[in-house]
C-alpha cells in the first residue's frame, strides 16, 4: 500500500481495560519513539513495542512520536488501534486501502 | 542451591535450616507439643488493665521478642496498628511479628520495618503496598509465609513461640473468657486467635465490650488470658466483612461455577453425607449455587461444609442441605450472626482446622474442595501469593492445606486475565505442589490431573470440554501471546514454608 505521513497530532483508543489509547505525533528526523506505559510492562512491554513497530513499517510510517496507555490490550487491538491513528494522523478518513491493509494484517 | 521434589532452588542455607519440601506426606510429625509459660492469678487480683500501653509494660516485652495478632478482622482491623504504634512509641525494637495474616490496613507496618521496629515477619499473606516493599527488599529478613495450618503446626511444635499476644476480642469479661459472635464489632469464630491464646507465654484480650462475668460462649477461655485492656473500638465492622465477594454475574465466572458443580455432582464423592468447602472468590461462591440446587434436585444432603464460612453456607445450613458448619474464619456478618445463634455452626481452631501435627485436623475429612489461583503451572503447581509481576501480593490461606488432604481438589480458574493468562509453563512461586491438585476448572473446559487415572476414567463421558494442561495452557498463549518471564535478583523476600514446615519455594527480589 502507499505510505502514509503523520500530519497532526491524533489519537485512538481508550483507556478501558484490555484496550489501548495511542496519541500520535510528527517527530521530524528523529525516526520512531514510543513512549509506553503499562501495568504488564515487564511481561508484554517488549511485545506491545514490537506490534507498533510492525504496524507501523506497514503502513510505510518511518517517523512518529507515540504516547500509548496500555490497558492489557491483546495484539488484535494494539494492531487496529495503531492502523486508526495513523489514518487519523494522516487525514484519511474515507476511501481506505483496505486491500492494502490486508495484503500485511493476516 | 538444593532442588527440591518439584525443581525449585532453594538456597543452601535456608534449605539446611527448614529441609526441603520432599512431597506432600514425606514428614508424618511425631514430636511433644510445645507449651506455654505460665504465671498463675490469685483470687483477687485483677487482670484488667487501663490501657494498651501498660499491657505491653506488664507483658515485660523486650527487643528481640515474637507478638502475635490475629486476622479475623480482616480490612477492618484496629488492634496491629495501634498495639505497634504504642510499640513504637515505646522505644521497643527487633520485633518479629507473627499475626495469621496481614491486610492492606496494616500498611503502617512499612515504617515500622523501615524504623527496625519489626525486623521479622512470619505470615499467610502480604497485600498490595507492603507486599510490593517487600518484593523491592525492604525488610533483610525474608518473610517466612505460612499456610493456616501450617502455622498451627510452627506453633505447636515450638517453630513460631510467641512471647505475647496481642488479640482482639469483640467480647470479654474481666478474667478474659472471650469470643467473636457477641458486640458491636463482630467477627464471627476466632480459630486463628484461639492457638495464639493457647501457645503464647503472655496473652491480652483487647476488647471494647467488656461484659459481666462470665462470658460465653468461651471461645478464648480465661485459663489462657494474662490481662485484659478495654479501648473505645477494635475494628470497623464493615472493614471486618470485607472478607467475601458478593455473588458474581460475571458470565465468565459464572460458566467456571458451573462447570465446576457439574464436576462435583458427577464425581463419586456426591452423595449422602459428603463433605466440601469452597473459597470466597467469585466463582467458588457461584458454586455454592449451583450445588444447592442440585442438592435440592438430588436430594443428596452434606455433613458439613469447612473453612471460611460464607453467608452462602449459612443458607444451606438453615435450609437443612447441610448438617453442620465447621468455622475457622467467619468471612461476613450473617457468618458471625449463624455461629452465635445456631449450634450446628460450630467453631473450630486453626490446628483443627488444618494442622498437619495436630493428631487429625478436619481437612483430612474433607471430600471435596474449591479453590482459587493466581497462576498455574503445566506441572499443577499452584501461585497464590505472587502476582504476575512477581510482586507478593496475595496469602497462602488454606489452599496447601486442603488441597492435600481433601479427596478431590478442585482449582476454578479463568484461563486469562486481562491480558495475563493464567496457566504457564512455570508459575512465579509455588504454594500448593502439582500432586495435589486433582481438576482444573476453566471457562474452556476441564483438565484432570494426571495422576488422577480414577477421575479420567471417572469422567470420561462427562459432557463438558476436556484438555491436558499443555493444550489449555496453548490456548491461553495463542490469544494473549508468550509473557517475558520475569527477571528477578538473587536476594530472598520471602520463604515460602509447606504445611509441614520444608520449604517449597523461595520469593525472590524483583529486579527494578
Amino acid at each position: 500500500m502507499k505510505a502514509l505521513t503523520i500530519q497532526k497530532q491524533a489519537i485512538a483508543g481508550t483507556i478501558e481495560s484490555s484496550d489501548v489509547q495511542i496519541i500520535i505525533d510528527q517527530n521530524p528526523g528523529k525516526g520512531i519513539e514510543i513512549e509506553l506505559k503499562s501495568s504488564l510492562e515487564k511481561q508484554y512491554g517488549r511485545r506491545i513495542r514490537e506490534v507498533i513497530e510492525e504496524t507501523l513499517a506497514n503502513l510505510g510510517v518511518k517517523e512518529a512520536k507515540l504516547v500509548v496507555e496500555d490497558r492489557g490490550a491483546l495484539d488484535c487491538t494494539i494492531k487496529a488501534r495503531t492502523i486508526a491513528v495513523v489514518h487519523r494522523s494522516a487525514g484519511i478518513t474515507e476511501n481506505y486501502d483496505w486491500e492494502g491493509i490486508e495484503a500485511w494484517n493476516v | 542451591m538444593v532442588r527440591n521434589k518439584i525443581g525449585r532452588e532453594i538456597p543452601e542455607r535456608y534449605a539446611k535450616q527448614y529441609g526441603v519440601f520432599e512431597g506432600a506426606w514425606a514428614r508424618k510429625p511425631n514430636y511433644k507439643r510445645a507449651a506455654a509459660k505460665v504465671s498463675t492469678i490469685y483470687p483477687g487480683e485483677s487482670k484488667l488493665l487501663s490501657s494498651i500501653r501498660e499491657a505491653i509494660e506488664k507483658t515485660g516485652l523486650k527487643d528481640g521478642m515474637t507478638i502475635s495478632f490475629h486476622h479475623h478482622f480482616r480490612e477492618g482491623d484496629y488492634v496491629m496498628n495501634l498495639v505497634m504504634d504504642e510499640i513504637d512509641k515505646m522505644g521497643v525494637k527487633n520485633l518479629s511479628i507473627a499475626p495469621s495474616s496481614i491486610a492492606n490496613i496494616h500498611e503502617p507496618l512499612i515504617d515500622y520495618i523501615k524504623k527496625g521496629v519489626v525486623t521479622n515477619i512470619t505470615s499467610s499473606g502480604l497485600r498490595d503496598k507492603l507486599g510490593s516493599e517487600i518484593s523491592k527488599g525492604l525488610m533483610e529478613n525474608p518473610v517466612v509465609i505460612r499456610s493456616h495450618g501450617g502455622r498451627a503446626r510452627a506453633i505447636e511444635s515450638g517453630d513460631i513461640h510467641i512471647d505475647v499476644a496481642f488479640l482482639g476480642a469483640p467480647s470479654s469479661d474481666e478474667y478474659g473468657n472471650a469470643n467473636g459472635s457477641h458486640g458491636n464489632a463482630i467477627c464471627g469464630s476466632l480459630g486463628y486467635a484461639r492457638i495464639d491464646a493457647k501457645y503464647a507465654d503472655k496473652v491480652v484480650i483487647i476488647t471494647d465490650n467488656l461484659v459481666p462475668y462470665p462470658n460465653t460462649p468461651i471461645s478464648i477461655p480465661q485459663t489462657d488470658v494474662d490481662y485484659i485492656v478495654v479501648i473505645d473500638s477494635i475494628g470497623d465492622p464493615n472493614g471486618i466483612a470485607k472478607g467475601a465477594t458478593r455473588f458474581t454475574k460475571n458470565p465468565k465466572e459464572l460458566l467456571i461455577a458451573k462447570y465446576a458443580n457439574q464436576v462435583i455432582v458427577n464425581s463419586p464423592y456426591f452423595k449422602d453425607g459428603f463433605s466440601f468447602q469452597t473459597g470466597s472468590g467469585g466463582s467458588a461462591l457461584a458454586v455454592a449455587r449451583y450445588l444447592k440446587e442440585d442438592m435440592i434436585k438430588k436430594n443428596v444432603k452434606a455433613s458439613f461444609a469447612l473453612g471460611g464460612i460464607t453467608q452462602q453456607m449459612v443458607e444451606l445450613l438453615d435450609e437443612g442441605l447441610v448438617e453442620k458448619l465447621l468455622d475457622v474464619q467467619s468471612f461476613d456478618r450473617e457468618a458471625g450472626q449463624s455461629i452465635k445463634e445456631n449450634e450446628n455452626h460450630y467453631e473450630i481452631d486453626a490446628a483443627m482446622y488444618a494442622s498437619p501435627a495436630s493428631k487429625s485436623p478436619v481437612v483430612s475429612k474433607l471430600d471435596v474442595v474449591i479453590l482459587s489461583a493466581l497462576e498455574l503451572d503445566t506441572d499443577f503447581n499452584v501461585n497464590v501469593i505472587v502476582g504476575s509481576d512477581g510482586m507478593i501480593r496475595g496469602a497462602s490461606g488454606g489452599h496447601s492445606d486442603t488441597a492435600a488432604a481433601s479427596k478431590m481438589s478442585i482449582i476454578v480458574t479463568p484461563l486469562i486475565r486481562g491480558r495475563i493468562s493464567t496457566i504457564l509453563d512455570k508459575v512465579n512461586t509455588v504454594v500448593t505442589p502439582g500432586e495435589s491438585v486433582d481438576v482444573v476448572v476453566t471457562e474452556v473446559g476441564i483438565c484432570i490431573n494426571p495422576l488422577r487415572q480414577d477421575l479420567i476414567e471417572h469422567f470420561k463421558d462427562l459432557p463438558i470440554p476436556q484438555y491436558t494442561i499443555q493444550e489449555l495452557k496453548n490456548k491461553a498463549y495463542e490469544i494473549a501471546g508468550t509473557p517475558d518471564p520475569i527477571e528477578y535478583d538473587d536476594k530472598i523476600v520471602a520463604l515460602i514454608e509447606y504445611r509441614d514446615g520444608s520449604l517449597i519455594d523461595v520469593v525472590r527480589k524483583v529486579k527494578e
